[in-house]
């Protein structure tokens, strides 16, 4: 029970730090990214590269992943996705659904169609047992709820207590008033969709071991990511991360109680969900 | 617009009427006439040909929905695939007759339609948008783990069809399956055809391009959307029902989200709005996957994703945009000082 | 009493948060008369106009179409009842011709949009009233045949008033009519509501006094999401208190 819990609680934080980028690009630029996962499997690819292939220590595949990945989303920004600002969703839609397409089938290509597998180092290895031995819990899992943990504060402080986050929520909450500020709406969306890219690179070498890795991630977690955005909202911190840590425990608990149903709870969850809080993000450009 | 007339004359003969004319007529006839051209000329590959009109309908469905009432949805395999399993069920359990099967299965699409439109049109279109996709993909995850019902992975095998109309029986060669798709296509096209011209499609027109002034003429749009979305159901139904019933078997496949988008990508690539963009843009894709696919397939989804992200910044004129384009440049350069 | 005013409202409110956008407002439109809704930015015209058409929900307080409570009557059944608007900042179909536009406005009054067994052209009265009633608003043929997207911005405001008069609306919402046209077209749109028939009860939100005084019997002055004066255009012309919120703005036009 404990166990599933923080099994849970720590795919839920994954999750967060995987979808996070995308609240922004969804909240800010009113912008559906179905191709936010894409930026994930590449984060996910160069680790396992790295580690797999070169012997690179897993601490510095982790820096890495992150690192491509911002570059990644960074050059994609730039090149292909301000065409679409301001387009209707049917455009953004296409157009990111192209993205996924070109990149999963990219990656089968290059890497073929089979689960990745990585070895992680000793130290993240085993359970410990907790409580009395109430409940095992494998290290690595509290590795992640340690290190997801402090990428969380690490963005809340940024957003509350930095002038860049200031601006990125004055930028969120309503572009045009921003604009007319003189804040740099354009820059500023440019940088953090780098950063949210990045996020997700690492969320997606982390999440190797946990979610899993092959060339359907973006596709097959898609639905995860909008979940947490749409129900999470995109201004703050808390939203998407309560959303986050809910639908991993859902989603643990689902497979592990509940394994003949599968991926249906998921989904039901998520069309609950939307129907029963269609507030914050979703219901502020249903507004406009 | 075409030239002939006074204006004063054109002015109420325009109204709802797709932009035609001779040439609009010429290219009508045209692509009808090809269709029992290929009949004729390519008796190989009518099971292909028959796949063909299974996606133009399916299109179709779509650009009803997208294209005239301007919903998006990511979910519109939904209603294809419960029409296949709906027609391939009947048959397994002993009701092979085609048409009835295919009307069942097309209400049955269309009841779904009605009990999700309040959850799809409720809230932003960002929202139903995603209902879209999660229904969808509900739907996709039934289906796999209600294996005993539907043989899961495994396809429902045992699919029977009786004669059409107890007269012309599915041959080996695919000729009366190819003849059924096609006269239920044409059926279907005419009867979307009257619908878009009609008060009601123009509303639909008029909800897409502003829903708050629809609201301001007094329309019930939300009544009206879940009509169009319901009709488009019904369509999508009866595209399912026909592969079910022509392929005699029915796979999962037919509720996957793969499904979905290559019909969004089929109507962007004939042009939305237009009834024959999803027609043309099916054929396009049915026949480039038929000839890219025997290299891998990869390469397959590699071309189909770089395809919607080039119509997606290019805009979404699709062929037929660009034939119309090419066609106004041409009678402007022709008509010169004139007009 | 006599007949029931065409429009009125009582003790309508509405809040946002804490700020109470309109805030207690009455009023009540004689049938027929020509009755104009002034105020400064933010005095909560706009919140008004939407709580009158049915766009958002009232806190508090009651809207009443010639007698008859419509408050709890969504947008599309108050304008079934009479109830037609214009809007300030264009709401049109750019793809589809005036001709088109004005046609699927009579069609909606008509309760034909349900249909879908007939062509539009197969109506042929509608396109028959339609382009008697944009030759009214002096439409050429070309004109009407055009894409909307393609007309001058003047004539996209008679367009929002054809639109309107479609309907053959009792009660007509006028939001600044005449808003962005260039001096040379505005003369045209100002014809237009000039011209409309007497029976129609209309109500003018407006920021260019002169217009309102032209066109005005009676005046409400809306200030901080409440009635501040109501009266004929001299006596509104002259309340000290309305001068004081214009800073001699209206005073200069009187």
């Amino acid at each position: 029970m404990l166990t599933v819990l923080l099994d849970g609680v720590a795919s839920g934080m994954l999750l967060f730090v995987l979808a996070c980028g995308l609240s922004v690009t969804l909240g800010l630029m009113n912008f559906v990214n179905l191709a936010h996962g894409a930026f994930g499997m590449a984060g996910g690819y160069v680790c396992v590269l790295l580690l797999n292939r070169h012997g690179v220590p897993f601490l510095a595949c982790l820096a890495a992943a992150a690192l491509s990945a911002a570059l990644l989303g960074a050059v994609l920004e730039r090149t292909l996705y301000r065409w679409l600002y301001g387009r209707d969703h049917l455009d953004q839609v296409l157009f990111s659904i192209g993205l996924v397409f070109m990149a999963s089938a990219a990656v089968d290509w290059l890497m073929g169609a089979r689960q990745q597998l990585i070895a992680l180092p000793p130290w993240l290895q085993g359970r410990i047992a907790i409580g009395d031995g109430l409940a095992t819990v494998g290290v690595y899992r509290l590795f992640l709820i340690a290190l997801c943990g402090a990428i969380v504060l690490a963005l809340h402080l940024g957003l509350v207590r930095t002038r860049f986050g200031s601006r990125l929520r004055a930028a969120v909450d309503d572009a045009v008033v921003a604009r007319g500020l003189g804040i740099p709406v354009d820059r500023i969306f440019a940088v953090t969709f780098a950063v949210g890219s990045g996020l997700a690179g690492l969320g997606g070498a982390l999440g190797v071991e946990v979610l899993g890795l092959d060339p359907t991630f973006p596709l097959k977690y898609m639905v995860y990511f909008l979940i947490v955005v749409a129900v999470g909202g995109a201004n703050t911190i808390l939203g998407p991360f309560l959303a986050a840590l809910l639908l991993g425990v859902v989603d643990v608990a689902g497979k592990y109680y509940l394994p003949e149903v599968g991926a249906f709870v998921i989904y039901t969850a998520m069309v609950v969900l939307l129907l029963l809080r269609p507030q914050g993000l979703l219901a502020r450009s249903a507004a406009r | 617009m075409s030239g002939g007339g006074t204006l004063a004359a054109a002015a109420p003969a325009r109204v709802g009427r797709a932009s035609r004319g001779r040439w609009g007529l010429a290219a009508e006839g045209l692509f009808w006439a090809a269709w029992p051209a290929a009949y004729l000329a390519f008796p190989d590959y009518l099971p292909l040909l028959s796949q063909v009109a299974i996606a133009a309908l399916f299109a179709l469905s779509l650009d009803l929905l997208v294209g005239y009432a301007g919903v998006v949805t990511l979910g519109q395999a939904a209603f294809f695939g419960l029409g296949a399993y709906t027609a391939g069920l009947l048959a397994v359990h002993g009701w092979g007759e085609p048409l009835s099967g295919l009307l069942l299965a097309a209400a049955a699409a269309a009841l779904l339609g009605l009990v999700t439109a309040p959850l799809v049109l409720r809230g932003g279109d960002l929202a139903g948008l995603m209902v879209t996709l999660g229904l969808g993909l509900m739907l996709y995850e039934a289906a796999n783990k209600a294996a005993p019902v539907t043989g899961g992975a495994d396809g429902l095998q045992g699919v029977e069809i009786w004669p059409v109309l107890g007269l012309w029986r599915f041959d080996l060669f695919g000729r009366t399956a190819f003849l059924y798709s096609l006269a239920v296509l044409v059926l279907l096209f005419l009867l979307a055809r009257l619908v878009v011209s009609s008060p009601f499609g123009l509303a639909l027109r008029g909800i897409r391009a502003n829903a708050r002034r629809m609201h301001a003429l007094g329309t019930p749009v939300r009544a009206r959307l879940v009509a169009a979305y319901v009709l488009a159901g019904a369509y999508a139904g009866a595209a399912g029902a026909l592969l079910a019933q022509t392929t005699q078997f029915v796979s999962l496949d037919v509720l996957a989200f793969q499904r979905s988008a290559e019909g969004l990508l089929m109507l962007v690539l004939g042009g939305l709005g237009r009834l024959y963009g999803g027609l043309l843009g099916a054929a396009a894709f049915v026949v480039a996957h038929q000839v890219l696919s025997e290299m891998t397939p990869q390469f397959w989804q590699f071309w189909i994703g770089a395809a919607l992200v080039v119509l997606a910044i290019a805009g979404r004129g699709g062929l037929l945009g660009l034939l119309a384009a090419g066609r106004a440049r041409l009678l402007a350069r022709r008509g010169g000082g004139g007009a | 009493m006599t007949a029931p005013a065409a429009l009125e409202t009582r003790g309508l409110t509405r809040r946002f948060g804490g700020f109470a956008a309109v805030d207690g407002v009455s009023l009540a439109l004689a049938p027929g008369s020509r009755h104009a809704l002034i105020g400064p930015n933010g005095a909560g015209k706009t919140t008004l106009v939407n709580l009158l058409t049915g766009a958002i929900r009232p806190g508090a307080g009651a809207v009443l179409l010639e007698g008859r409570d419509v408050t709890a009557l969504p947008q599309h059944l108050r304008v079934k009842r009479g109830l037609a608007r214009t809007f300030q900042i264009n709401q049109l179909f750019p793809d589809l011709a005036p001709i088109e536009a004005v046609t699927l406005a009579l069609a909606e009054r008509e309760g034909l949009t349900a249909r879908w067994w007939r062509p539009v052209r197969a109506h042929r009265a509608l396109a028959e009233e339609a382009a008697a009633l944009l030759a009214r608003l002096r439409f050429a043929p070309a004109e009407m045949a055009a894409p909307t997207r393609d007309l001058a911005y003047g004539r996209q405001r008679l367009l929002e008033i054809a639109l309107a008069l479609a309907l053959k609306p009792r009660v007509l919402l006028l939001d600044e009519p005449a808003a962005g046209v260039p001096p040379e077209e505005s003369r045209e749109v100002l014809e237009a509501v000039a011209a409309l028939p007497r029976a129609v009860t209309v109500l003018l939100i407006e920021h260019d006094m002169d217009l309102v005084f032209r066109f005005a019997e009676r005046i409400t002055v809306l200030a901080q999401g409440r009635v501040l004066a109501e009266g004929t255009p001299e006596a509104v012309a002259r309340d000290p208190r309305v001068r004081e919120v214009y800073l001699g703005e209206a005073a200069a036009h009187a």
